[in-house]
């Protein structure tokens, strides 16, 4: 039986996708995966459902402040695209990023304090939602400008390279990313350099209100990459199981091959762009296709585990009540963890102080008596 | 000491830190087999090969942006911007992320890396490729902004930026480049540690008359100023801000408080430049010791004529800042020579 009252391993206590090369668990079947290993993944994808709930509500209460974008209805190409990751591998990722930043290993306490905007988040209160970021873990950002991290991932990779190491660049992105200048530089530097990098595009079908039809003269975007001569895949983002095979393929060729790949994973956002948005712009097929349970990937994979006779109704119960006492304790952290101290407003302007460096606060005068 | 070109300085100052720091790579449009448009990389390909000396495609955003990212992994990367006109299309990669991710991501990484790029007007190149945009960049906290007169300084000043744990704008005026000037005998040695403090101006010519202050191709401009003015019996004090981020008040503030007046030349625009924050900084500072009002000599405010005799009537001349501190004097009764 599985021990379901662990908490998400994170990156580290994950196996390397290489494990997994050749195996065929494509959707729908579970082929032959391990009981307690797709109970994880459940698991996985419902902590973050329930967290980013969690989070919309603290929005709404205005405990949370800023943007808040949420990654409801996308948790299986969350969960799907780091379990392909080896602990040492790096991510880059746009501002919807707190699914991300919690599978790539980060504590979820620490991810929420950053919500809340306090001293004990990841950032220690200066990043918010759109900006998680830990060293340790290598998640090395969320960024805020549409297409920002595709030039610095880019980057990432070409230090690997330079000093000759084995680790992956996962980049991902939203699909409206895929228009901007940024994207085809860095696709095309990627290439031409050789890197070990993965640009992975979510492709929800709408950049905030706009569909993708609307902006991308090639709506396929898997194909952009042939461009760049850049192989391109695409996968059905609602599987966690296709998501991690095909994500764990293309990130070992990368490491191999040391060239780029670019990867589409399908999703469906269940919400707006983001917490405030009703996304009026959604005509009631497009909220009836956002909503459908066969486009949720957590409600399709609990069938499928309740058919295989994975998922018994008393370990989803048990499952669901770990979840929520943890996203509870979360909260509490988050709650209870002190407002930063003014008195370090200064403290990360520069890395190497100088002299000279204004400290003024308003009203401040430049040459104080 | 010898002398040398403010271009040799830069060379070899390079080449240096690059023997010194197998973490310091160099990345521009033509730097490599071109060996540079300016010919500051001259020699590096050869020596140090392509892993190390990096051709990029003409795409700003793109290589600027991967050269953050490299110094994120630490790193560090010497990007050479053909012309500072071209970092308007690296903008973003500059100012939104180069010198935002040591503080949006609370100190946990910071962005190592130098870029240079020259500027300045008076090559006849038109519009587009004669500005001096450093404003932009000056007015943006987590960004250094470095701008040397001399051989000595930029060689000093290219060391402390490739050192610097920032991200660091180091400005060449294309009219300096050819421009002479001592540096040590060292200068060119790996093992150099002359290294400038960023964020200091210095006084390089002491006075009693009036500040004159200026940056780059303005500060040696300056001095010329005072020398000619000297031979009229002018004692003209100059201030070479040398960094523009930070910004060394304390040392222009106290020249004015000794001199009791202030001209500020500039090689770019008048309305909201670099000039306006020196002068304001000055009114804060030193008001109770000025006998003048400040006085700005900047370019005029046009996009930049190709005609050479519109473009030398739009650029600071020794002639228009002599006349300016000649009438800031004589406001006040000091004799003007």
């Amino acid at each position: 039986m599985a021990d379901t009252t662990a908490k998400p391993k994170g990156a580290a206590a994950r196996s390397s996708g290489t494990r997994r090369r050749g195996r065929k668990n494509t959707s729908p079947g579970l082929g032959d995966e391990k009981p307690e290993e797709l109970l994880d993944y459940y698991r996985r994808m419902l902590f973050i459902r329930r967290f980013e709930e969690r989070t919309a509500q603290a929005y709404t209460q205005a405990r949370i402040g800023g943007y808040c974008h949420l990654n409801l209805g996308e948790e299986a190409t969350v969960v799907g695209l780091l379990d392909a990751l080896r602990p040492d591998d790096y991510l880059f990722t746009n501002y919807r990023d707190h699914g991300y930043a919690i599978e790539k290993g980060m504590d979820p306490k620490k991810v929420m304090a950053e919500l809340y905007g306090r001293a004990d988040g990841v950032s220690k209160g200066w990043g918010g939602s759109m900006h998680m970021y830990d060293t340790a873990t290598r998640m090395l950002g969320g960024y805020g400008i549409v297409g920002g991290q595709l030039p610095l991932a880019t980057g990432a990779a070409l230090a690997i390279s330079y000093r000759g190491g084995d680790e992956v660049v996962v980049c991902q992105m939203g699909d409206g990313t895929t228009n901007i200048g940024a994207w085809h530089e860095s696709l095309n530097i990627a290439k031409l350099w050789n890197l070990p990098i993965v640009f992975v595009v979510i492709n929800n079908f709408t950049g905030m209100g706009t569909t993708v039809e609307m902006s991308s003269a090639e709506p396929e975007l898997y194909k952009r990459g042939s461009a760049f001569r850049i192989e391109g895949v695409r996968v059905d983002g609602r599987d966690v199981l296709a998501v991690r095979d095909t994500t764990a393929e293309l990130v070992e060729r990368a490491r191999k091959e040391q060239t780029p790949f670019l990867l589409e994973a399908w999703s469906y956002r269940q919400k707006g762009h983001s917490v405030v948005d009703p996304a009026k712009y959604r005509t009631e097929e497009q909220w009836e296709q956002a909503r459908a349970d066969e486009n949720d990937p957590i409600t399709l994979f609990e069938a499928k585990l309740a058919e295989a006779g994975v998922l018994t109704d008393e370990l989803r119960e048990e499952i669901a009540a770990s979840v929520k006492a943890e996203v509870a304790e979360a909260a509490d952290f988050a709650e209870n963890s002190p407002h930063p101290d003014v008195s370090t407003l200064f403290d990360y302007t520069y890395a190497t102080p100088v002299p000279n460096e204004s400290r003024r606060m308003p009203a401040d005068p430049v040459f104080a008596e | 000491m010898s002398v040398i070109t403010y271009r040799q300085a830069l060379r070899d100052t390079l080449r240096a830190e690059m023997v010194r720091d197998e973490n310091v790579l160099v990345m521009g449009e033509e730097i490599g087999v071109f060996e540079g448009s300016y010919k500051i990389t001259e020699g590096l390909l050869k020596e140090f090969g392509p892993r190390r000396v990096k051709d990029t495609p003409i795409a700003e955003e793109g290589f600027v942006g991967a050269a953050i990212g490299a110094a994120m992994l630490g790193l560090r990367p010497v990007v050479e911007l053909m012309t500072i006109n071209f970092s308007l299309i690296a903008i973003d990669q500059i100012i939104n992320h180069a010198a935002k991710i040591y503080g949006m991501f609370g100190g946990q990484t910071s962005v190592p890396m130098v870029i240079r790029t020259p500027g300045g007007g008076g090559q006849q190149l038109g519009a587009t490729h004669s500005q001096n945009i450093e404003l932009f960049y000056s007015f943006i906290p987590g960004l250094k902004v470095l701008a040397p007169s001399t051989p000595a300084e930029a060689s000093s000043m290219l060391r402390a930026a490739i050192r610097d744990d920032d991200p660091v704008l180091f400005l060449e005026n294309l009219g300096l480049y050819n421009t002479k000037g001592e540096v040590p005998e060292d200068y060119a040695q790996p093992e150099n540690d002359d290294v400038a403090t960023i964020g200091r101006a210095a006084v390089t010519r002491e006075g009693s008359d009036i500040t004159l202050i200026g940056y780059s191709r303005m500060a040696m401009v300056a001095t010329q100023v005072a020398e000619k003015l000297a031979q009229e019996d002018i004692s003209v004090e100059v201030v070479d801000l040398r960094s523009l981020r930070p910004l060394d008040r304390q040392t222009f503030v106290d020249s004015v408080k000794k001199t009791g007046a202030a001209v500020i030349c500039e090689d770019d625009w008048l309305t909201y430049g670099i000039g306006a924050e020196i002068a304001a900084s000055i009114q804060e500072g030193a008001f109770d010791y000025l006998d003048a009002p400040v006085r700005r000599v900047a370019m005029a405010e046009v996009p930049m004529p190709y005609a050479k005799p519109l473009e030398t009537a739009a650029l600071p001349s020794v002639e228009s800042i002599s006349t300016a501190i000649k009438e800031t004097l004589s406001a006040v009764g000091k004799r003007v020579g």
